[in-house]
């Protein structure tokens, strides 16, 4: 498997950590939010079949945070934004 | 008290020749991590051009001459290598970082060189698609390094905790590959 | 003369270099060229091999990869290596190899009785026999069917060789280099696209080197050799002979092993063995060629019966004669080509038997069309064979018989990614799937072009679409004119009729056995597989799947793509583990780190233990010492009484600059940080996202907008991941950047009444309690080199980290301790750090394992309410504060016995100690020489109202029970003046 990462270009899938759904990147609940919202926030990923967005870490490349777009019925590897970009390209 | 004696990151290790590859310790340089601040990538390349007559690289990518260069090392830094240490204006637009003594300098030369490192990193070294100026940052082995293409020779940049591992694990590329030539 | 059955002329090997080589302990001959089973053929050995379950004596049937019979052991003691396929192993000087599975020889095999047994030992026969009883299984029935069924054995040493590890990158990547292949990577190469042409064959050329087919006037091999020089001479090729494509994966990637120095009668101790190369290939054209099956019928698996592809190859790459009295038996004009080339090569025939009834042929042979054969004889190698036609049977003399069922295409690499093959009728075949990898496209003999006219065209155009696709300028080369003609022939996969008619040769898995699976409901096509074993053996089905899904649609009424197909995934070929896990024997599988320190400590005779990558002393041991406790106690001593030195270099120290580097401290760290004053240092704890605490450590502020963090040695690299996801996920437009400076900095703690006069005696300009007090920090100078210097203790004495440049490391450790040593004091490892910091109750990871909050560790106050942190709202949710946690408190002993060990664990006095009653866990434990006493620290259910309780610890797992009263976790000097320097 290779990951474009859109600083260093197509690396092999070995060279990222692997962290989770992109959903634990949306907007923290706010504080008043009661346990059982944060504990979904945490834990509740809805495992698509087909295109999921997933976050990567260029653990022994450049040390960027991704979001990945892929298919995890096909492996298609469709591309990679920066995490610290989302607002802008997402 | 007197001062106190140095000891390099490869000390006693290089170099080392098999075939016609020969891996050696760089020279002691300046070495300083240079992080630009959000939004003031713009001003550190001026302030770079103005102090140094050199531009901040673009990713996988060095720049400057003798005195002073700049090499990629990752999101959003550099690795300045000089003689002496970048002009301490820069910090108004980076973190600058004193890593003189946070790598090993290794330089790997003569024919062949790419298809040794070839045994511990996953990268394209080919020098057509690695080429004169390239930089990168990846595994050699479980090691993480930055990688770059100065004129003949590939200049390996790892932790210095790491230098006997990356020179033990380069030297057993290099030996494999004189071996095989010797078939 | 390499053997009685040698050619006298012909053939692609060297007659002037003679090899010698052992077989079963016997010495024979062979030339440059052979393999090992071309040179056992040449010397007239048939019987190679014992079949997997009946122990039938087994010969050669193939002449390549997909061998299931000749499988023999190579070399001796550890340098042994089992299974290895005769066909493909290259003979060398010296050569030593013994059949398998087969005792106490070849030819007098005292398990052949199973042969007899056969009619109880059919399809299902373990599953039926070994059910009950249940406790017979692991101590009786699998260590019986191990022994008797089996391939070869492994030496049990330790692997003394040297394998290699390797990436690859290329335009295009070319599998298989017979016609197609070749004219693919020539059409690539002259594009000048970046090839990489890779073949499991020592040679390069496919079929061209084993048929009589001309290209272009010229004999098949010199025509490849002219291709090769070409490709030989160009920059931007590279070619892999007896390189394997074992795999494809995504993204276009594919595994391959080569072999590097399994050819060889003595590799120098530095070449590999079998490097395993992970290519990336922008395209990829699979001209991986096509396997000929065998035909089923009664007794088919003697030595002797021989694939015809095979026979062709032997007699015409090899010059060996397969037999004295060949037949040949087929469905196609594959057949009439063999019989061809077997009498050029002046080999007798004595039958050629043609399934197809209307088939006709004008070669001088006893010629039977219609006809089939139903039977063989020879107990120990082919003596007879039966050919049946609707007018009768007859037996006729042959000692090696040629089979020839027509072409499987070599579709492995295109299922790898869960596709499966598709069924073409006209062919009787299955082929490659459309599109099923990425990048990948199937040409030639493989995408069931059998004639090497149109694998040659349909090399050039795979190539010549890739090419295009990658944006190449393509000139076609003219395709060589041949004079092979278009395949032609019927599908026969098994000759009906009495007795067993074997499809799968190594496994043992007969026609019978199919159709038994059928009768008892194994109808699909898995189920059939399981149950029969058939296509489970180490060639996967290669020359059997096609034919026993044949027999199951038939048995079952149905077609064949109704039946089904089972799908292939890699490797195409075993690959030994050896070869994959390269370079991660011993030392290799990871990076060692050295502190600056190492060589001293060595010096010194400390023993060096693993802490995450790096190496640290365990301790110093002194003349007189008898155990490391000795060592341990007293270096606790020097600490607690004079002063002792240690390397603490290895925890992780990350640099952080910028306007905003306090706030975004406060974001990671549950207290504030904001308002530290430059000069002063203070402990931080960090949570994770889910609220659990994921590291500590203090962090200085050195300059405003500058700090210093250190994390633990273990959590260094998470951490620095944590801060990276932190900034760029929730806070991007933070004005901060951090770098870790771990490796700039040699760092030694100084800990000790008399710390301060080491220290002092290193810096230009001494310090104070005034100018440094404790948990402040600031820059000195140690003979004009810029060092930091910490206040701060891990011990609980009064404690200082004096870090310098890392270069100056080893010298500084050397004098530090010489220093100390003057004072009474030593440098100390990781046993007495460990003591000092339970005597204080300080935390590791021992403590912070994942599953512990700020609440459990008794720092809830450090979770700061005034601001927000990561991971602050996930630790209040229910469930993780309150009574029911099990919070850390000390453990002393209370009772006779006076040992505590970390992992037992605690219950209430009276209850019972099973886990319904558990009630928490020792985590660190150690002996007190400060106390006199052992002491534990653990976590405890409601744990911190609990101090004076007397509860139990038991080790179930060392057997050791310890009654322990319940304590606050800082065992000395709770004020903590020592560290103030108020008291000593």
């Amino acid at each position: 498997m290779r990951i474009p990462c859109p600083l260093c270009g197509d690396r092999d899938r070995r060279e990222f950590y692997y962290m989770g759904a992109a959903e634990a990147l949306t907007a923290p609940p706010g504080p008043e939010a009661p346990p059982e919202v944060i504990d979904d926030q945490l834990h509740l990923r809805t495992n698509p079949a087909g295109e999921t967005r997933d976050v990567w870490y260029h653990e022994t490349g450049c040390g960027a945070w991704l979001i990945v777009t892929r298919d995890t019925v096909t492996h298609a590897v469709h591309g990679a934004v920066l995490a610290e970009r989302r607002g802008t390209t997402a | 008290m007197a001062k106190l004696p140095e000891t390099s990151p490869a000390a006693g290790l290089l170099p080392l020749t098999h075939g016609g590859l020969t891996l050696s310790e760089g020279p002691a340089r300046r070495m300083w991590m240079i992080q630009p601040y959000p939004g003031r990538e713009a001003g550190l390349d001026a302030a770079l051009r103005d102090a140094h007559g050199i531009g901040f690289p673009e990713p996988s990518r060095s720049t400057g001459q003798r005195g002073g260069r700049l090499i990629w090392a990752g999101r959003a830094q550099a690795l300045w290598i000089g003689t002496a240490d970048p002009a301490p204006g820069l910090a108004q637009h980076a973190a600058l970082t004193d890593q003189s003594d946070a790598w090993a300098f290794l330089k790997l030369e003569g024919a062949g060189a790419e298809a040794a490192l070839a045994r511990l990193t996953p990268l394209d070294l080919h020098p057509s698609v690695f080429k004169r100026g390239h930089a990168a940052r990846a595994p050699l082995g479980h090691m993480s390094a930055i990688l770059h293409r100065r004129s003949a020779a590939l200049e390996l940049f790892v932790f210095r905790s790491m230098a006997r591992t990356a020179v033990h694990e380069i030297g057993v590329a290099m030996r494999s590959l004189a071996a095989r030539a010797a078939v | 003369m390499s053997g009685p059955m040698r050619l006298e002329k012909g053939g692609l090997i060297d007659r002037s270099r003679e090899i010698r080589f052992q077989f079963d302990d016997q010495w024979m001959g062979g030339v440059a060229g052979d393999t090992l089973a071309s040179a056992l053929l040449a010397n007239g050995v048939r019987l190679v091999g014992r079949s997997f379950k009946y122990h039938r004596p087994r010969g050669i049937l193939t002449a390549g990869s997909e061998e299931p019979n000749a499988l023999v052991e190579i070399g001796k003691a550890a340098r042994r290596t089992p299974n290895v396929r005769a066909t493909t192993q290259e003979l060398y000087e010296g050569l030593y190899a013994v059949s398998q599975n087969r005792f106490p020889s070849l030819k007098w095999d005292l398990l052949e009785v199973n042969d007899l047994f056969a009619p109880f030992l059919g399809a299902g026969f373990y599953y039926k026999t070994f059910m009950w009883p249940r406790a017979f299984w692991e101590r009786l029935y699998e260590p019986l069917i191990r022994r008797a069924a089996g391939l070869g054995a492994l030496s049990k040493q330790t692997n003394p060789d040297h394998y290699e590890k390797a990436f690859a990158h290329c335009d295009l990547l070319v599998i298989g280099a017979g016609p197609t292949g070749l004219m693919a990577a020539l059409t690539a190469a002259r594009a000048g696209a970046d090839v990489i042409l890779a073949d499991e064959g020592d040679r390069m050329g496919g079929r061209l080197l084993s048929e009589t087919i001309t290209l272009d006037g010229q004999p098949g091999p010199d025509w490849v050799a002219g291709v090769l020089a070409e490709l030989q001479g160009m920059d931007n090729v590279r070619l892999m002979p007896r390189t394997t494509v074992t795999g494809a994966y995504d993204g276009g990637t594919f595994g391959a092993v080569e072999r590097v120095g399994l050819h060889l009668s003595a590799p120098a101790a530095d070449l590999p063995l079998e490097c395993f190369w992970r290519i990336t290939a922008r395209r990829a054209i699979l001209a991986a060629g096509a396997l000929e099956r065998p035909i089923a019928f009664r007794d088919n698996d003697r030595p002797g019966v021989m694939l015809a592809s095979a026979v062709r190859s032997y007699v015409n790459r090899y010059a060996v004669a397969p037999g004295r009295k060949v037949a040949v038996f087929g469905t196609s004009d594959d057949a009439h080509r063999t019989v061809a080339d077997l009498q050029a090569a002046g080999v007798e025939v004595v039958a050629l038997i043609d399934a197809r009834a209307d088939a006709t042929t004008t070669l001088d042979v006893p010629f039977y069309a219609g006809a089939t054969v139903t039977g063989t004889e020879g107990r120990l190698g082919l003596r007879r064979i039966t050919v049946t036609r609707a007018a009768g049977s007859r037996v006729i003399d042959a000692d090696c018989l040629a089979i020839s069922g027509g072409w499987n295409p070599t579709v492995h690499l295109t299922c790898h990614m869960n596709a499966r093959p598709v069924w073409r009728e006209d062919i009787a075949a299955f082929v490659p799937p459309e599109g099923a990898v990425p990048g990948l496209t199937p040409a030639g003999a493989c995408a069931s072009r059998f004639a090497t006219t149109d694998c040659l065209g349909d090399g050039v155009a795979a190539a010549t679409e890739a090419l295009t696709a990658l944006g190449a300028k393509v000139s076609p080369p003219d395709l060589p004119r041949t004079d092979d003609a278009a395949w032609r022939g019927a599908a026969l996969w098994a000759v009906p009729g009495k007795g067993r008619a074997w499809l799968d040769f190594q496994n043992d898995v007969t026609v019978k056995d199919v159709q038994q699976a059928a009768r008892e409901n194994m109808v699909s096509v898995e189920h059939m597989k399981r149950y029969t074993t058939q296509g489970m053996a180490p060639d996967q089905g290669k020359n059997s799947n096609v034919a026993a899904l044949a027999m199951l649609a038939d048995v079952t009424g149905r077609a064949i793509p109704e039946t089904g197909t089972t799908t292939f995934r890699p490797p195409y070929t075993p690959v030994a583990i050896a070869t994959m896990g390269a370079g991660g024997q011993g030392a290799g599988f990871a990076p060692q780190r050295y502190m600056t320190s190492h060589d001293a400590s060595v010096e010194k005779g400390a023993p060096m233990i693993e802490a995450g990558l790096w190496y640290r002393p365990s301790y110093f041991p002194r003349a007189g010492e008898r155990t490391w406790r000795e060592a341990c106690d007293r270096e606790v001593g020097h600490v607690r009484t004079a002063v002792g030195v240690c390397d603490v270099s290895t925890l992780g120290k990350i640099e952080l600059h910028g306007p905003d580097a306090g706030r975004f401290l406060d974001l990671v760290y549950t207290n504030t940080f904001s308002t530290l004053a430059p000069g002063r240092t203070r402990y931080g704890l960090m949570l994770r996202e889910d609220g659990h605490v994921m590291d500590d450590g203090t962090t200085a502020c050195l300059a405003e907008g500058h700090y210093l963090m250190t994390t633990t040695t273990a959590a260094a690299g998470q951490v620095m991941r944590h801060l990276d996801f932190v900034q760029q996920v929730h806070a991007p437009g933070m004005a901060v950047r951090f770098t870790s400076v771990t490796e700039q900095w040699a760092q030694f703690a100084i800990a000790g009444p008399r710390a301060l006069e080491v220290v002092n005696g290193f810096l230009d300009t001494p310090v104070d309690d005034a100018a440094l007090p404790f948990m402040g920090n600031c820059a000195v100078t140690l003979g004009g080199i810029g060092g930091r210097l910490f206040r701060i203790s891990f011990s609980g004495e009064r404690g200082y980290e004096l870090a310098v440049p890392a270069r100056y490391g080893a010298a500084l450790f050397r004098d530090l301790v010489a220093r100390a040593e003057g004072l009474g004091g030593g440098a100390y490892g990781m046993e007495a750090l460990n003591v000092l910091r339970i005597e204080k109750g300080f935390l590791t990871h021992a403590e912070l394992h994942g599953r512990t909050t700020a609440f459990d560790l008794g720092l809830a106050k450090m979770v700061s309410a005034k601001k927000v942190c990561v991971g602050q709202r996930a630790a209040a949710r229910p469930g993780l504060t309150g009574p029911d946690r099990e919070q850390l408190v000390g453990l002393k002993p209370a009772g006779a016995v006076k040992q505590i060990l970390a992992g037992a664990h605690l219950f209430a006095e009276r209850a019972e100690a099973v886990r319904e009653n558990d009630e928490g866990y020792v985590t660190s434990a150690c002996y007190s020489p400060t106390l006199g006493t052992t002491l534990g620290l653990g976590f405890l259910r409601n744990g911190r109202a609990r101090h004076g309780e007397v509860i139990r610890m038991v080790d179930h797992l060392r057997g050791v029970e310890t009654l322990c009263e319940v304590c606050d976790p800082v065992f000395f000097d709770p004020e903590g003046g020592r560290a103030r320097g108020e008291t000593s």
